[in-house]
């Protein structure tokens, strides 16, 4: 519980690095459309983009339990996940960084709104996989 | 040469956060998505401890008219609850709940080598690019307003 709250910490830390340096939020759904768009502050973007993995591989290479991906599921269910995730971040404005983490340090109304949101319809999805559908997609 | 490398920074920060809270873990998000289930609290607590830290120095780093390393704050300025939002978070959840990883996990776990992350997030590119293109006017859709 306590590596949680300090992890968490960490993330609301890094989120406030980029509000006082780039003047941006720590939205990394949106960070994303902008590499894809090839627009916005690419010097924040990119470099942002590349420390998540620099570091993800370093803490990897440290640390591989922290990256533990028991759950089951197939090639086509991981791929459409990702594509639901992705599709429906950047049409709903943001994810758990952009609308959980700092839509709601900022009080935005539609953050609270949008997070509740995912969470109720995450929530189901898993509902229905692991109790309607036996655990494994 | 400075902004990348405190955009660096701040990356490396954001991972090692993800990491060390367990939401590199798809195990650990669709626990705490169980509620009928055994149930997982922990991103409760990772959303608390990063909530608790940015909800206060927002407000401290927002009293400065402008950023350290830009000429302005470019903030998200959309307040409507609209169908957009719904309809967008809605669908993020199902795909969130079905794998367990959002975003920022996918790309930081993508160094683990794992299949999972590597399929997950090349789908959220895929995604990504489908609206951006959809949102440009492809398809012969009005193009979108952009919400950034």
């Amino acid at each position: 519980m306590l590596s949680a709250l300090i992890g968490g910490a960490m993330i609301g830390l890094s989120a406030s690095l980029c509000l006082l340096l780039f003047g941006r939020i720590a939205g990394i759904s949106g960070i994303m459309g902008a590499l894809v768009r090839r627009e916005g502050d690419r010097s924040f973007t990119a470099s942002f983009v590349a420390g998540l993995l620099v570091t993800g591989v370093i803490l990897a290479l440290l640390r591989p339990e922290l990256f533990e991906a028991s759950v089951l599921r197939s090639p086509v269910a991981l791929v459409i996940a990702g594509l639901l995730a992705g599709f429906g971040a950047r049409l709903g404005g943001g994810c758990t960084s952009g609308h959980g983490v700092c839509g709601i340090s900022r009080l935005s109304v539609r953050s609270i709104a949008g997070t509740l949101t995912f969470m109720v319809t995450g929530a189901i999805t898993v509902f229905v996989v692991q109790h309607l559908l036996g655990g494994s997609l | 040469m400075i902004r990348p490398l405190l955009g660096f920074a701040a990356g490396a920060l954001f991972a090692a956060g993800l990491a060390i809270s367990g939401m590199t873990q798809p195990s650990k998000v669709i626990g705490f998505l169980d509620l009928f289930g055994d149930w997982d609290p922990a991103l409760a607590l990772v959303m608390g401890g990063a909530v608790g830290v940015h909800l206060l120095s927002y407000r401290l780093i927002m009293r400065r008219s402008s950023p350290l390393l830009s000429t302005h704050f470019d903030l998200p300025v959309l307040k409507a609850l609209d169908g957009r939002l719904l309809a967008g978070t809605a669908v993020f959840g199902i795909g969130w709940g079905l794998a367990g990883y959002c975003p920022g996990p996918a790309l930081v776990s993508l160094g683990s080598g794992r299949t999972a992350p590597l399929l997950v997030a090349a789908g959220m590119i895929a995604g990504v690019a489908l609206f951006e293109a959809i949102a440009k006017g492809a398809f012969g859709r009005r193009p979108l307003p952009s919400l950034d």
